[in-house]
């Protein structure tokens, strides 16, 4: 099984883990403004790129916090963990 | 936690004679009724306060307990998130705690919940009880990964457990599981012990 290093707990099993779908989605400043279309973008519309990608995740089974991961989406690898007030780091 | 205590059961009440069959290979008891409070603390300006009222530091590392006997008793404090910490006290003390927390926290953000009926307190010790909670947990509790004062939050047969290493070298811990699934586990962890109703201790 996959381990996820939680920012908190470290090495984990991915069962104890939920995922969040794309990080770093911003809510939109001005929302009333927003057309169907905006609004509809900004609520299902996700990247799907092939290679590095933002993620959350929540570590449900333990900790329970939130945390942002850069996944590759070829090999699932886990390039880095991060916690939600953090940048995300540069990988490669 | 208005029940009456002459009439409340607790949630493996009737479990005591399959738990010890399981001895001496494991030593397997529930500790019903401890007083549990979440203690949530964002401002750590408070921690000083808190720590006095219960007699022991806040763990300030990720996955720690800490223990110690305070004015209330001993007491363990779990940290269960970077500001969410379990406060295990004897059966009874969660009301007088409760306000003596709040009375710490004062004005700061933060509170004081009290939890005592979300989980009982499953103790496990013994030569195999290490053995034992592998069948089910991933988490290594070799003492050399797992030393005294390790808390963790995982799970046990795909139950939510937190679990705390009291003494790793004798194989000591404590599992605390929600009442709802404490009979469910119990029943797994009586199971899983079977192969070691054959154990018999090594003549010294
Ligand atoms: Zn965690």
């Amino acid at each position: 099984m996959q381990l996820i290093p939680c920012p908190w707990c470290g090495p984990r099993e991915e069962v104890e883990f939920h995922y969040g779908g794309q990080a770093h989605v911003a809510y939109p400043a001005e929302s009333a403004a927003l057309s169907d279309e905006e609004w509809a973008k900004f609520v299902f519309f996700r990247d799907n790129p092939r290679g590095p990608f933002a993620e959350r995740w929540s570590h449900a089974a333990g900790c329970r916090r939130w945390f942002n991961a850069v996944r590759d989406t070829r090999s699932y690898e886990l390039l880095a963990v991060y916690r939600p007030d953090q940048e995300r780091p540069v990988t490669t | 936690m208005t029940a009456d205590i002459a009439t409340r059961r607790s949630p493996l009440d009737g479990w005591t004679s399959r738990f010890t069959e399981l001895a001496p290979a494991v030593r397997l008891a529930e500790r019903p009724f401890l007083a549990q409070l979440t203690l949530r603390l964002t401002d750590t300006s408070r921690a000083a306060a808190v720590s006095r009222v219960l007699g022991v530091e806040l763990p300030e590392t990720p996955c720690t307990f800490s223990s110690g006997t305070g004015p209330h008793g001993p007491v363990e404090v779990a940290w269960l998130g970077p500001d969410e910490y379990l406060v295990l006290a004897q059966p009874g003390l969660q009301r007088t705690l409760e306000s003596a927390l709040r009375e710490a926290i004062g004005d700061t953000h933060g509170a004081v919940v009290d939890v005592s009926a979300q989980r009982t307190t499953l103790t496990l010790s013994g030569p195999r009880a290490r053995d034992l909670l592998a069948h089910g947990c991933a988490i290594d509790l070799h003492p050399s990964a797992s030393p005294i004062g390790t808390c963790v939050q995982t799970l046990l047969a795909q139950a939510g457990i937190i679990l705390l290493v009291r003494d790793a070298d004798a194989g000591e811990f404590v599992v605390l599981v929600r009442a709802s699934f404490a009979t469910y586990l119990a029943a797994w962890l009586v199971d899983a012990g079977m192969e070691y109703r054959e154990y018999r201790e090594q003549p010294v």
